[in-house]
Order: C-alpha cells, then structure tokens, then sequence
C-alpha cells in the first residue's frame, strides 16, 4: 500500500544521505523523494513515497524518528492531505499535431516554457493521478523526455 | 595564547569525565595527542585500531561510563569500523574520534582520507564531520550527551587537521540543544496498570530480560519483582548476570543455546515480561511457534524494538528502571508453585551437561568460575567458546559478563579485556576465548603487557574454527571446510612469552585448576593454552529456523 510520509528534517549537510541510507540498509522502498527547505531557514521538509503493509510503515516512521536529525515524522495516510507533483514533459510535435498538443495542455492547465521546431515543453503541476493522465494521453505523440520532481505533500486543516 | 580545536578537545574529555582514551596515532591526529600529553587524561596505545575500539567499549560495558577511542584518518579510521558496528549492535556508549585530511581537501581523493561519516552512518548513533573549530564544543558535548543517553550507542566526530588547528575562544557548553532526539523514560501511567494487571492474572508467568537491565541499572528492581510475584528469570546473553544465577528463580540464558528449562518455561508460559530485550532471532527461534500461549509485556526505552518481531500486548515505552519502580507497587504478591514445580523438573530432567572425560572445555570454565568465586569479570571471544562460557559459569552481577552479541565478532574479548581491567582495577578478568579468535586481535597482548594489566586470557585450543566446525559436523557430514587451524597454531605459550607476557600450556584435567590459580596470582598477563577435546559440541542446540522447544542433543 502506497504511503506518504512527511519528515521535517534539520537543514544540515548529511541529512538527506542518512535518511536514504536508512531506507537502503533496511530494504524499505522510496517510489520518490522530495526534500526543500521550509519557512523556517534551519530546517527542510522531505516527502517520501513509500510502499509496504502495515508493520512495515510502523518501523519506518519509527525508525525516521529515532534519526537525531528528524524533528518530527508524520505519516499523511492517516489525514487528509493535498499531494502535488510537478512534471516537465518534452513531446514530438510533427506538423499539424501541435494544435493537438496545446489543446490537451490547455485542458489540464499545463503551461507550454518551450518550443521548438521538432518539439516543446509541457510543464504541469498537480495530483499524482492528474500528472499520469496527462502522460497518457501525451504518450501516442512521442515523448522525448520527461522529469518529475515526485510528490510533496502537506495534511490539511489546522495542525 | 589563543585556543586551538585541539585544547577544546581535552578540555571536552575532561568535562565530560573520561579518564582513558584508547588509540593509536598518524599523521592528521598529530596536534590531538601532543596535547594529550599535557593532560590529565591517560592515552591507552594499543596495536591495532580495532583493539581500541573493543577496548573502549569493553571498559564501557564494565563501567557504565562513555569509552573514548581515537584513530587517525583513512586507514586508521576504517580499522575502526567492525569495533564501532559491534558497539552499535549492541547499545555501548563509545565516541570515536577520527583525524580527517583537512577541509579543502576533502572529496579529492587525498592520502589516507575516508569518508567515514558516510561509512559509518548506519553504524552509529549518529555522527559528525566537523568543518568549522567553533562548532567543535557543541559537538562534542552532543556526542557524549547522544552516546550516552536513550538507548547508548556510538557516536563519531570526524576532525579534519585544519579544524584541530584552527582557533576559537568559545567555551565547552553547559547544555545540549536537540529537538529532534527527546527519548521518551517515563512509561506510561495507563500501560503500566494494564502489565500490573496482566501479572496478577497470570499462571506461569516468565521474566525475559536483557542488555537494557544492565544499561538502566535496574537488576535491583528486576529482583524484587521476580522475588514478590514468583516469576522464573530467564536472561539473554547480554543480560547474563542481570539476574542471580544462584537463585532458584533462576532458569539460566534461553535460545539458540539456553538451557531446556529455560526454552520449555518460555514456551509454555502464558504470560512474557520483556525488560530490555529485543527479541532476537537467537532467542525466539521460530517466530510463529514463540511463546505460542502467552500474552507479551514489553518494557523498553527504544520503539523500534517494540512489535518489531513478535506482536506486543502491552508496550510500555520508557526507562526499564523507572517503568519497574512505577509497575512494583501494583503487583501483588503472589506464588505459583505447580508453575514453579514444573519447571523444577525440567531443570533435574534437563539440566547443562557433558562428558566428563579427558581435558573438556565447559571443565576449564566450570574452573574458572569456582577459583574466582564467581567473582570474575569475563569477556569472550565468539563462537563455541562464547557460548560455554555463557553456559558454565553463574553470573550473579550486571557488567560482569562482556560479549559481543549483536554482531558476534572474533577477536573482541582480548582487548575488551584490557578495556575492563581499566575500568576494574581490582577485578580478576578473564578473557575465555578460541584458537581462532585470539589470533584476531593476538597483537594487544603487547598493550597488555605495556600497561602492565594481569589479565587471564583461557585459550580453549581444540585446533578448529569450532562454531563453524559444529555445524559442519551437524548439517554437513563433518566437511570441514576452511575449518581446521590446528596444524598451522602457533605455541601459544611462547607466543605469550615473546611479547613478555606468562604463557602456561595444560594438557591435562588434573593441571586444569592449578594452572587457573598461578595466572590468577601472575602480575602479568597470562596465556592459559588448554588443549581441548577437539570435537566437543554446544549442547542444546536450537537448528536456525526452529522452534525453541525443539533442541538437540545434551540432554542427560
């Protein structure tokens, strides 16, 4: 089962090796990772995609709080959160089928940061499941290239 | 004249306590020790990193104090490593200081540089490389603070020579500031009624307790408990003298070579009171077929050893101590004498047993333990030898049996005990070992020897690698591969010797006892070379992946 997991971090060199040298030495699975600062300059936020049963989720947010240099660990499965990932997708644009292309990116709301004459570049932001539709559908025109940032995420209401 | 990193590294050992650092030095860790040297805190050089590292931490599992070890960069450091994963694996207080190139260099491939916080991350506590002189206070106050706090582990600070070099006038700390590590002592009020609960409901109720009632200093109150509510106590290898072995409360260590009685109790009682123990796969066998009837109490300052294994009833999370000295007050007074009758006839129907003739190895143990009274402060070496020494002799104090557990590493018992002599003077120390293991660490024989410590060290010499070797006879048709050491040993006894050490040689049953008196009465450090049965077996044995009821062999 797939699992989000929010750990506010220290800001210090080291901290994000450890945390995946954490995952490594004990065979958990990271689907994806992402790591900024937050609005306090001292610390950083990390989202981790994680995957497992139950008592495997209970060891490693466990095993996340006993690290020195997390401060605080939440699993967002347990709330409501909002999840958003970020993606840049660079799609072959033969002639005639750029219409096409801009349609599908207006109709998701995704934003066009560059052209070319043989390709351009989509980017969009949003749920997980948004981001694979929108792949999907890109996918019979030829896509050259793609990066996704994986999910942040945050639990709503007041916390 | 200003202050440089390394004056704010003495300065730090000397608050912090330390009285001995274990080490060896080089090139990077130069300005270190000539400041050393002006210091009241005494340098220990040993041989060999690793033999400073075991050092450290056999002084701090016979002390209860923080043990400190130094080594220079690359090489030295990474000699370092097997000690600081055996004090990990087995929650001892160490810090260890590594030399580290300096700071524009690192990253470039220098001489002798390693990157040993990324080496050793998952191996310690918690480390730091540091970059800057005037973080260097704060550091290594968080060091001993995190070393020895919560559940102790080893903690490394990483020095680059610039850094030791450099200067800064800030003072040693007087309090740490860590939000992300706050380990919670205090159990739970409400867990702790429902354990006092359980208990008083219970028929056969069995204590299981470890390492952690050594740490918490809480064997006091494991007594009183298991005294007033008549609960059999069994230990695990690191909680061997927990519990008095003396006592008819008493069932000896449990698993993969625990006693029958032990095992039995285990798995027919109806209620398990974990205190400091994790569970391990040497102690519970068969996960599915452990303590099958019994409802599980589980007291312990770490989570991650709670429900891990084995699904927990009543977690409680917090100090053993403390968490004991809230639980004793709610349990009443009890006895269980069909319980406790029950298992009195297991232990006369399965007690510990062997053959005894010719030179036996559980004899020279058996020896060991009755010229000392029992008063011996032991460490082992790993393997056959480990295990008899677990078996043979009663321990009846915390910190009087040192042993690598966890990790299970030859070659830790000679220089962990030089480490505990250090921290035990007066104590006799007795290191029992095999031919295989005390060549690991042979050459701290010479650290013995300079710092003129009498440690015994029992070379229990049957020619093989003998744990390996059992196994081979058992599940292998006694193919011997890349077991047998006997035709390539060197004479123990003028190896001692060669390094200016006593080196007594028994052949036989009848020199067994003398030979242990004269090295007890040596000044000097003593060799005892007995020449073992070469076959003999660890009896009961539990085979991997069985269930702990299920042993073979030693049975009368």
């Amino acid at each position: 089962m797939k699992h989000v997991i929010s750990v506010t971090v220290e800001n210090k060199p080291g901290v994000l090796a450890h945390i995946s040298s954490l995952f490594a030495a004990r065979g958990y699975g990271i689907d994806s990772l992402a790591v900024g600062e937050t609005e306090d300059p001292a610390t950083s936020r990390m989202t981790i995609v994680t995957h497992g049963d139950d008592q495997i989720i209970e060891q490693i947010t466990k095993q996340l709080r006993k690290l020195i240099s997390t401060l605080k660990v939440q699993d967002l499965g347990e709330t409501e959160y909002i999840e958003r990932d970020l993606v840049l997708v660079k799609v072959n644009v033969a002639s005639g089928k750029r219409g096409e292309i801009l349609e599908i990116a207006q109709i998701f709301r995704g934003n066009i940061v560059d052209v070319g004459l043989k390709d351009l570049v989509v980017e969009l932001s949003g749920h997980e499941s948004k981001i694979l539709a929108f792949i999907e559908l890109l996918k019979p025109y030829g896509i050259k290239e793609l990066v996704r940032t994986g999910s942040i995420a945050m639990a709503r209401g007041a916390k | 004249m200003r202050k440089i990193g390394a004056d704010i590294f003495v300065d730090a050992l000397v608050k912090e306590g330390v009285e001995y650092i274990f080490g060896i030095p080089g090139a990077v860790i130069i300005p270190l020790f000539d400041k050393l040297l002006d210091s009241p805190v005494k340098l220990v050089l040993t041989r060999h990193e690793q033999g400073a590292g075991h050092a450290a931490d056999g002084y701090a599992r016979a002390s209860g104090k923080v043990g400190v070890c130094i080594a220079t960069s690359g090489p030295g450091a990474t000699n370092l490593v097997t000690a600081i994963a055996t004090a990990n694996f087995d929650s001892v207080p160490i810090v260890a200081i590594t030399g580290q190139v300096r700071t524009p260099l690192i990253g470039n491939d220098a001489f002798q540089e390693a990157d040993m916080t990324g080496i050793t991350r998952t191996i310690t506590k918690h480390n730091f490389l540091v970059k800057d002189v005037c973080d260097l206070p704060r550091v290594l106050k968080e060091a001993f603070h995190i070393a020895r706090t919560g559940r102790p582990g080893p903690v490394l600070v990483d020095l680059p020579m610039d850094v030791s070099l450099g200067q800064c006038d800030l003072d040693y700390p007087d309090t740490v500031n860590l939000p992300g590590y706050k380990p919670n002592y205090k159990g739970n009020d409400r867990q702790i009624k429902l354990a006092a609960e359980a208990i008083n409901a219970s028929k056969r109720p069995v204590l299981y307790v470890g390492g952690g009632v050594i740490i918490s200093e809480s064997a006091t109150e494991v007594f009183e408990l298991a005294t007033k509510a008549s609960i059999p106590v069994t230990t695990t290898l690191l909680g061997l003298g927990a519990f008095p072995e003396t006592h008819p409360l008493a069932l000896k260590m449990l698993g993969m070579h625990g006693t029958a009685y032990a095992n039995y109790a285990v798995t027919e009682s109806d209620l398990v009171i974990a205190v400091g123990a994790r569970f391990d796969d040497r102690v519970t066998g068969r996960l599915d077929a452990f303590a099958p009837e019994a409802k599980v109490i589980h007291i312990d300052i770490d989570p991650t050893s709670i429900s891990k294994n084995i699904r927990v009833d009543i977690p409680v999370v917090g100090d053993a101590k403390g968490s004991l000295q809230a639980l004793l007050p709610l349990v009443r007074q009890a006895t269980h004498p069909e319980w406790l009758e029950k298992i009195d006839n297991w232990k006369k129907q399965h007690p510990l047993v062997y053959k005894p003739c010719g030179l036996k190895p559980q004899y020279v143990v058996e020896q060991i333990y009755e010229a000392t009274k029992g008063e011996a402060v032991i460490t082992t070496e790993v393997g056959q030898n480990q295990m008899w020494a677990a078996q043979w002799f009663k321990y009846s104090r915390p910190r009087q049996f040192i042993s690598s557990g966890g990790l299970g590493t030859m070659g830790f018992g000679l220089p962990a005990a030089i480490g505990a002599q250090f921290a035990r003077p007066d104590a006799v120390v007795f290191d029992i070992a095999g031919d295989g293991s005390i060549q690991m660490n042979i050459q701290e024989l010479a650290t013995a020897v300079k710092y003129k410590l009498p440690v015994n060290i029992a070379i229990l010499n049957n020619g093989f690698l003998g744990m390996v070797r059992q196994w081979q006879e058992l599940f292998y048709r006694k193919r011997y591969s890349g077991t047998i050491l006997g035709d390539a040993n060197p004479d123990f006894v003028k190896v001692a010797e060669a390094y200016g050490a006593d080196g007594i040689r028994v052949t036989t049953r009848d020199e067994v006892r003398p030979a242990i008196e004269r090295a007890i009465a040596s000044p000097r450090p003593v060799i005892l070379d007995f020449a073992v049965e070469s076959e003999e077996n660890v009896f009961p044995m539990v085979p991997a992946g069985e269930a702990i009821n299920k042993m073979m062999g030693g049975m009368a």
